[in-house]
């Protein structure tokens, strides 16, 4: 037998040992804890979802969506007011918090000089500032609006300050990622045919960045929707019986719709709960879906 | 006198107190190298550091108009960072310090007055890898002369005007529209390269413009060099020795050699000639090792 083929019996034999490290026992018991942590998580929250919508199942009809909250008729109360708020809100969180971001994000990739230790500062609090809780928030445009001299802070531009302050620090970080994923070379080749830098953030940069600033705006405003702690301290009320119709009109928002309902004793509030809590959900998914959308859509791999 | 200055590098002269950086390996009168009779570019003393860290020390070279001139030489001698410094593209690099001066038609281009945006529209640049911009390919072309806010009377003409230059037009000419990125690494690089004739520079720098592709786009490519050469003055850095003796009117040789103390890696020019005479008769030892591939 020739030298080679000895050579490929062994290796072979050293290949073919019917067994796999793979499946040793402390490598199954981790695979099982791992999975066992996996389906706690979504067995909780499937049980919660389906809880929610077998009790509140009986209210889905028109009125929860078009009518206003009522104290006389707990059967047929509805959202209006919340779901009208909360969209209300959600534009004018996104108009104040985009442009901010963005615009924070670009400074510090594209412009800051990373050596300052101001700059240095800046990132450092931003990434503290995801961890606040939202609460404080709610504080900080109560003293927003007291600064530029409004009384009642319960109103859209109230609400829309808080949350707008709340999801600024999760766009800047997302922002700054999608930027920072632009490659080098695209702002090299701008740059070398004599456009500025300004010039190449904003024809080079900012445009192959969108996709990931829109996943994160989306993903931080669906946060924003479900909130409903800095908006008690804003002051919105727990149910108004009209349309909002500007950024001074006083609002609820479907989240403290909610909160006010399920402290009440009737069963027919707790059911109408119940319904409002899925309505949030579905607005909730409608928001990440788009985001997920708008991800595959404009995916570029360079 | 800036013929000479290249070659004060290689040698030392009568008075001159030897470089330490340098090592007079030659000495022997060979005669003087030959120097560009029209230089378009050139730099003096050139000294580039990123940080504490000398990358490129004392570097004069002239690049003559209408002439290929390849910068060839071991990785990590600072071929792309003079190549930067060319048209300062350094300028861009945090820490990034250079010294010396870079002339552009008698002008020194790292003058306090100078503005480095107009550098760049005079002074082009093709890259390593292919980086077309993602948009369609008309877009990629009218890109640049949109930003430097050249006046053009009709951009379809200058685009086709572009492209014909890059010889891409026959391939490209139906899918304007398309994005650049359905095309080949080999078209994609002339894209990158119609692109910059696009906004009609003098001098084109190119940082291995064919490591990215295959024999037979690297030969393309090779053949808009010879092409372009009438028009513009190319200066490109390239590890194809071939490449350097097939495209080349002059070619400089660089190294880097330690610093005896840090154990850095200083770059430095050892040789600048004409391209025959350096692949024929190179005049000092280390160029003949690194041409020969003797070079360890
Ligand atoms: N941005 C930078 N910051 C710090 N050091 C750098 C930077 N760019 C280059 N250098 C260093 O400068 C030296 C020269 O680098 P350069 O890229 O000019 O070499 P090169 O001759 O082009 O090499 P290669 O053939 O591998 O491309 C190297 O030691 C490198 O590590
Ligand atoms: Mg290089």
């Amino acid at each position: 037998m020739s030298i080679a083929t000895t050579t490929a019996r062994e290796v072979t034999q050293s290949l073919a040992t019917g067994r796999s490290k793979e499946h040793g026992p402390a490598a199954l018991i981790f695979l099982g804890l791992l999975w066992f942590s996996m389906f706690f998580g979504v067995v909780v929250l499937l049980v919660l979802i389906i809880d929610t919508i077998i009790e509140g199942s009986s209210r889905f009809d028109g009125a929860l969506l078009t009518e206003y909250g009522s104290r006389v008729s707990p059967e047929t109360t509805g959202f209006r007011a919340g779901i009208l708020g909360s969209a209300w809100l959600m534009v004018f969180t996104a108009l104040f918090a985009v442009p901010l971001g963005i615009a924070a994000a670009l400074y510090l990739e594209e412009f800051a000089n990373r050596d300052r230790w101001w700059n240095r500062l800046i990132e450092l609090n931003l990434q503290n500032l995801a961890a606040v809780p939202s609460i404080v928030y709610g504080l900080l445009a109560v003293a927003v609006m007291a600064l530029l001299g409004f009384d009642n802070s319960g109103t859209v531009l109230g609400g829309a300050i808080a949350l707008a302050l709340l999801i600024l620090p999760v766009i800047i970080i997302t922002t700054r990622e999608a930027v920072r994923a632009v490659p080098r070379e695209i702002r090299d080749g701008s740059l070398a045919l004599g456009a500025t830098v300004w010039q190449t953030t904003w024809r080079q940069t900012l445009p192959s960045a969108i996709p990931g600033i829109a996943t994160g705006t989306i993903l931080g405003l669906s946060r924003a929707i479900g909130e409903a702690a800095p908006l008690v301290v804003v002051g919105l009320a727990g149910s108004v019986r009209f349309d909002p119709e500007g950024l001074l009109s006083s609002i609820t928002a479907l989240p403290m719709q909610i909160f006010s309902l399920t402290s009440q004793s009737q069963e027919d509030f707790q059911t109408a709960a119940s319904a409002a809590i899925v309505v949030l959900l579905v607005m909730i998914l409608g928001l990440n879906g788009l985001a997920i959308f708008i991800r595959n859509k404009f995916q570029r791999t360079w | 006198m800036p013929a000479n200055a290249a070659y004060a590098n290689s040698r030392t002269p009568a008075g001159h107190v030897p470089d330490p950086l340098v090592d007079a390996h030659d000495g022997e009168s060979r005669g003087l190298p030959d120097m560009p009779p029209d230089p378009v570019m050139e730099a003096f003393g050139l000294n580039v550091y990123y940080g504490d860290f000398h990358a490129v020390h004392d570097v004069n070279l002239s690049f003559g108009r209408h002439e290929i001139t390849a910068l060839i030489g071991p990785s990590g001698c600072g071929k792309s960072t003079v190549l930067r410094c060319l048209n300062r593209m350094n300028d861009l690099v945090t820490g990034a310090r250079v010294e010396g001066e870079v002339t552009y038609h008698g002008q020194n281009m790292y003058a306090r007055n100078v503005d480095p945006i107009a550098v760049r529209t005079h002074i082009g640049m093709v890259f390593q890898k292919p980086n077309p911009f993602p948009k369609s390919i008309y877009d990629n072309i009218a890109y640049g002369p949109k930003v430097t806010g050249m006046k053009v009377e009709n951009m379809d003409d200058l685009v086709e005007g572009a492209l014909r230059g890059a010889a891409l037009w026959d391939e490209v000419k139906d899918k304007l529209k398309q994005s650049a990125y359905g095309l080949s690494g080999g078209q994609q690089q002339r894209l990158c390269i119609a692109r910059t004739i696009a906004t009609k520079p003098d001098v084109i720098l190119m940082d291995e413009p064919c490591s990215a592709l295959d024999p037979i786009a690297t030969a393309r490519v090779e053949d808009l060099m010879h092409e372009l050469r009438s028009d513009y003055t190319i200066i490109i850095v390239t590890h194809n020795m071939q490449q350097a003796a097939r495209v080349s009117d002059r070619t400089a040789f660089f190294t880097a050699r330690a610093d005896e103390t840090t154990g850095n890696r200083t770059g430095l020019l050892v040789e600048f000639d004409r391209t025959s005479q350096m692949f024929s008769a190179p005049r000092d030892k280390r160029t003949e090792d690194y041409i020969s591939g003797r070079f360890g």
